[in-house]
């Protein structure tokens, strides 16, 4: 038997334990990802504010910002594990609902 | 990898779209010529492994982190085009709801790591695997094209933030956006991906594909038609 069932099961697995992703560089006290500082932390690295930064910086207030839902951004770990397989589960349903229907109607209009 | 807002300069991140706009539109067609239109739910199970393969931070401990795609990966399954297409739906995805990356920049961060990346890791895996066609050797010939395909990736980002100090420095010689030249961004992030990273990626990658041969779902490695499960 040929089925999709065991991809989509290894990806709520994922989803459940992506949590780990939140506490491992927490506890190895890892910081942003490299070219991925917020504007404070680049003024604080190289002792300013680069302008053009400074203006294009906040063009997008993102819904769930950090993939924590509004007002647990400052929540503790606990809590925002929870946010973070929210938006795992979130994320999972929206990439793979938006890419099967592109999918579909690129095969419709070859059919 | 996901370069936010403010990082690149309006020349930088315009020129990345239009760069973009072609590469999707043949990725399109593509999907829509060969069997992956017929795989739709594939896909969509790319495109969400994908998002929530990036959200495995891996840290560098005291420094910094950083995280596997899965590119190279969801490239063997459905072809570079197709990951392609499926990794760009995760990135805008990250990019509108989640603040990951920038919205200016979403044109730089799919030709950064929904092309480049699946692109040079499927070419190197399609090379090697020529060579090595066991089992282990298959795996490992994924593994190492996630490797490359990854640091690639890693490359090609560190040169777009690495020429905007070039593109845009102040009379006063303040950087206007992403701040560092190139003798910075160049090695740090080649070296954080080849040493660290990429090596994630090419365990993950290689463990993958050396599990899925020999599983029931060993289908999807063999992209054929016939194969796909109605």
């Amino acid at each position: 038997m040929k089925s999709y069932r065991p991809f989509w099961i290894a990806l709520l697995v994922m989803a459940l334990v992506s949590p780990l992703g939140l506490y491992v560089p927490e506890w190895l006290e890892a910081g942003a990802a490299w070219g991925e500082w917020s504007l404070e932390e680049v003024k604080r690295m190289v002792g300013y504010a680069p302008s053009g930064m400074e203006r294009l910086a906040d063009l997008w207030r993102a819904p769930i910002p950090d993939y924590a839902l509004p007002g647990q951004e400052e929540a503790p770990l606990a809590q925002r594990s929870l946010s973070y397989i929210l938006s795992a589960l979130l994320g999972i349903g929206l990439c793979g609902g938006t890419a099967f229907v592109v999918a579909r109607c690129l095969a419709r209009r070859e059919a | 990898m996901h370069i936010p807002d403010g990082y690149l300069g309006p020349p930088t991140y315009l020129a990345s779209f239009a760069a973009c706009a072609p590469l999707w539109g043949v990725a399109a067609r593509k999907v829509k010529t060969t069997s992956a239109a017929k795989r739709a739910p594939l896909l969509a199970i790319a495109a969400a492994f994908s998002f929530v393969v990036m959200m495995f931070n891996v840290p560098l401990p005291g420094a910094t982190t950083g995280h596997a795609v899965g590119g190279v990966l969801i490239a063997v399954a459905v072809g570079p085009w197709g990951a392609t297409l499926a990794i760009s739906i995760a990135l805008i995805v990250q990019a509108l709801l989640f603040g990951d990356g920038g919205i200016t920049a979403i044109g730089a961060n799919c030709l950064n790591i929904a092309f480049v990346m699946p692109f040079v890791g499927y070419a190197v895996y399609r090379w090697l695997s020529g060579h090595l066609s066991s089992r282990k050797g298959r795996a490992v010939a994924a593994a190492i094209g996630a490797w490359l395909g990854l640091t690639a990736a890693a490359l090609t980002t560190a040169l777009m933030l690495g020429i905007q100090p070039l593109l845009h420095t102040a009379s006063d010689g303040r950087a206007l956006y992403a701040p560092y030249p190139l003798s910075i961004t160049v090695p740090v992030m080649a070296l954080e991906h080849l040493v660290v990273f990429g090596v994630v990626e090419a365990l993950l990658t290689g463990l993958v594909v050396y599990h899925l041969q020999g599983s029931r779902s060993a289908w999807v490695l063999q992209p054929s038609l016939s194969e796909v499960p109605r």
